[in-house]
């Protein structure tokens, strides 16, 4: 369960809790029990698949496990004539394209989702709202073809000569011919996927703030800024951590619009200019066309990697998420 | 509680328990279904049949081209799914479809291994294409070690006197290569670094053949498409994309030095002298990838693009269709491969590849064919 479904899971519960749910009548006792046992199937279902999915993942990728063990974490050799895989390029890929993503996706949508619920008339922030939803609505194959023809050619013209003439174009991290594909292109249009989902998760969390609670920060002196900032962003912590694990789910997950834009190689590098590979996006270019056995159960592990990866990130934010929940005395 | 409101409900609830059991039975139908070859047994004429083939994405386009052309002709529905040639040599051998596709020809033991036959349906050729400033469409000239050596990024400079030897009358600038290849498993990287591997010796032990071979330089491009807009964004790349791809989007090709010492352009007599000149009897299965063939006007990037089917057939009905299907496109779908710049199989091929049928296809132990 996300923070997010965490919040109104316990909305609901104290609203059940009161008199006028009890079952009256025999006949809708019946209904409520079919119901009940209904949603608990369909629950269950849920969870049936996800075990069904790691474990078929579990399987598939044996031979790979079987044959690297752990040094598949941090073995850059990928090399299809000879059989040997490792998933450190892919690893490295995914994470560093996430955080170039979540670093410039996240400040952006929480300023523009508080511009949109504190700062503007409710009819701008109607039509602005709209706008970035019909952003979340475009499909992702779009953005990559948008950022081969379009931001490939910006960020080789512009964006990274520009970073080689700084003293930054020095660091590990950025050196390197300026090819336009790479590990920051496919970050940037990360963000730019992200973003409009993230905006509108924390838009309507920020709306949930009860005004009375922000009158009486306004009541006792306080400016929008020390609302905002005091009032509002404690208030929907748990919503917000649920937006930006939201925006990251996507992120490292996001397949085609990677694929066009990262370069595909498997070639490790520390600069984020040079192409490389994300998971999402190496499996999908190589799945079609696996040669071996060892080489498509490579390309498995590198699934369940992200599959457990995704869980693990999930469970950390709850954890997280209880401990400064005790600690702001929040309520979301 | 009104009687009549009662009901209403009790009749509500009927139906949605109805509404239930109709979707399980359904679900229960589907599952039973799933071989899906019940159906097609009963079918007495060609036009009932529907048969299905799964496998390479290079000769997509006109498969289903094909396919639409000759339902017109027969009624025969005939579906290919572009899965891509691993997925294509696995579902056939599991029987899920009626023919599989490859790119890249199967060894005569896997082929007797899995009970099936091979030849070769249609052929295309592999274009190097480049951006480089003052250089038009054909004037650079290329030749197999000097590609290899690009390729391994030995050779990194547009001014390297290995390129300036072929080119004395271009004037080449001093200026880096971007190498740009395939960044998705395909049988046109196959085809291109089988080349690379029959001329370069060094290619070979270091990179060989593979549709996702261990690239030593450059950027990948995700489809054709990625490798043009690639090079077309980058001054002084090269790659490599089918043919068709580089003629629609009016790319800047090279001649290539071909096995005879002379240069040729990439068109479709030079693709067609690859196979013709090719000796086809002597290939087990087929198993002959055009690249580096003899003949002075021949290119020397050509691959074909094989069928794979089963030696034993289960339905000689639809055993029939299918190779009647394969039959009326060697006879009367050259016009539309031409024209999708795809390259005719040679006339003396197709002889070689329907007497095979007629030795070797069989259903119940009768010949199929023809």
């Amino acid at each position: 369960m996300n923070p997010l479904q965490a919040v109104a899971h316990r909305r609901v519960r104290r609203r059940d809790a009161g008199p006028a749910s009890r079952p009256a009548r025999p006949l809708a006792a019946g209904q409520d029990a079919a119901f009940r046992w209904f949603t608990v199937a369909c629950a269950a279902t849920v969870v049936a698949l996800m075990g069904a999915l790691a474990s078929v993942f579990a399987l598939e990728a044996w031979p790979s496990i079987k044959e690297f063990g752990l040094s598949f974490l941090w073995s850059t050799e990928w090399d299809t004539q000879n059989d040997r895989y490792g998933g450190a390029v892919q690893l490295w890929g995914t994470a560093a394209s996430t955080v170039i993503a979540i670093v410039i996706a996240v400040p952006i949508a929480l300023l523009v989702a508080l511009l949109l619920v504190e700062l503007v008339r409710p009819a701008v922030g109607k039509v602005v709202g709209m706008a970035i939803e019909m952003l979340a609505a475009i499909p992702s194959i779009i953005y990559g073809m948008w950022g081969l023809f379009v931001l490939v050619p910006l960020m080789q013209r512009y964006v990274q000569p520009a970073i080689q003439a700084t003293p930054l174009g020095k660091l590990p991290l950025f050196v390197g011919p300026p090819y336009g594909i790479g590990v920051l292109t496919a970050g940037l249009i990360l963000s730019l996927m992200i973003l409009p989902f993230v905006t509108a998760v924390s838009r309507d969390v920020l709306r949930m703030v009860p005004q009375v609670v922000k009158e009486a920060g306004f009541g006792m002196g306080a400016t929008t800024w020390e609302v905002t900032r005091k009032v509002s962003l404690r208030y929907g912590l748990g919503g917000i951590v649920g937006a930006f694990f939201l925006g990251l789910g996507r992120a490292v997950g996001e397949t085609m619009a990677v694929a066009y834009v990262i370069g595909g190689s498997h070639l490790f590098s520390w600069s984020i200019t040079d192409p490389g590979y994300t998971i999402a996006s190496n499996i999908a270019n190589e799945f079609p066309e696996a040669a071996g056995d060892l080489h498509r159960a490579s390309l498995v592990e590198l699934g369940l990697i992200l599959f457990a990866a995704t869980i693990l990130f999930q469970l950390i934010a709850q954890l997280w998420l209880r401990r400064v929940r005790k600690r702001v005395g929040g309520r979301a | 509680m009104s009687a009549s409101r009662h009901i209403r409900r009790v009749a509500v609830r009927h139906l949605l328990a109805g509404v239930l059991l109709l979707s399980l039975t359904a679900g229960a139908a589907a599952c039973g279904d799933s071989d899906g070859r019940s159906a097609r047994d009963d079918a007495g004429r060609a036009a009932d049949v529907a048969l299905t083939g799964a496998g390479a994405s290079f000769p997509y386009p006109l498969y289903s081209k094909w396919a639409a052309d000759y339902r017109e002709v027969s009624g025969l529905k005939l579906n290919y799914q572009s899965v891509g040639s691993g997925a294509g040599i696995e579902q056939i051998k599991a029987k899920t479809v009626d023919f599989g596709a490859s790119d890249a020809p199967l060894q005569q033991a896997e082929l007797d291994e899995a009970g099936l036959l091979q030849f070769p349906l249609t052929m295309g050729g592999v274009v190097p294409v480049i951006n480089l400033e003052g250089v038009r469409d054909g004037q650079l000239r290329l030749d197999g070690d000097t590609l290899a050596a690009i390729y391994l990024g030995t050779v990194k400079k547009w001014s390297d006197p290995a390129i300036a030897a072929l080119n004395a009358d271009v004037e080449l600038p001093d200026q880096d290569i971007t190498v740009v290849h395939r960044s998705d498993g395909s049988g046109t990287t196959w085809i291109f670094t089988t080349y690379l591997s029959a001329i370069s010796a060094q290619w070979k032990s270091a990179v060989g053949a593979s549709k996702e071979p261990k690239w030593p330089v450059g950027v990948g491009g995700k489809g054709n498409e990625g490798v043009a807009a690639s090079v077309k964004q980058m001054s002084g790349a090269i790659g490599y994309v089918e043919y068709a791809y580089a003629k629609q989007s009016a790319m800047v090709t090279v001649r290539l030095r071909n096995s005879e010492g002379g240069f040729v352009a990439p068109n479709s007599e030079a693709f067609a002298a690859a196979a013709a000149n090719a000796e086809w009897e002597n290939a087990p299965g087929f198993a002959l990838v055009l690249v580096d063939q003899p003949g002075p006007d021949t290119w020397p990037i050509v691959g074909a693009s094989f069928i794979l089917i089963h030696r034993e057939q289960n339905d000689a009905t639809a055993a029939k269709a299918l190779l009647e299907f394969f039959d009326w496109c060697y006879e009367n779908g050259q016009a539309t491969a031409v024209t999708l710049d795809y390259v005719p199989i040679p006339d003396n091929v197709v002889d070689l590849v329907e007497a095979m049928w007629t030795e070797q296809v069989t259903a119940g132990g009768m010949p199929v064919w023809p």
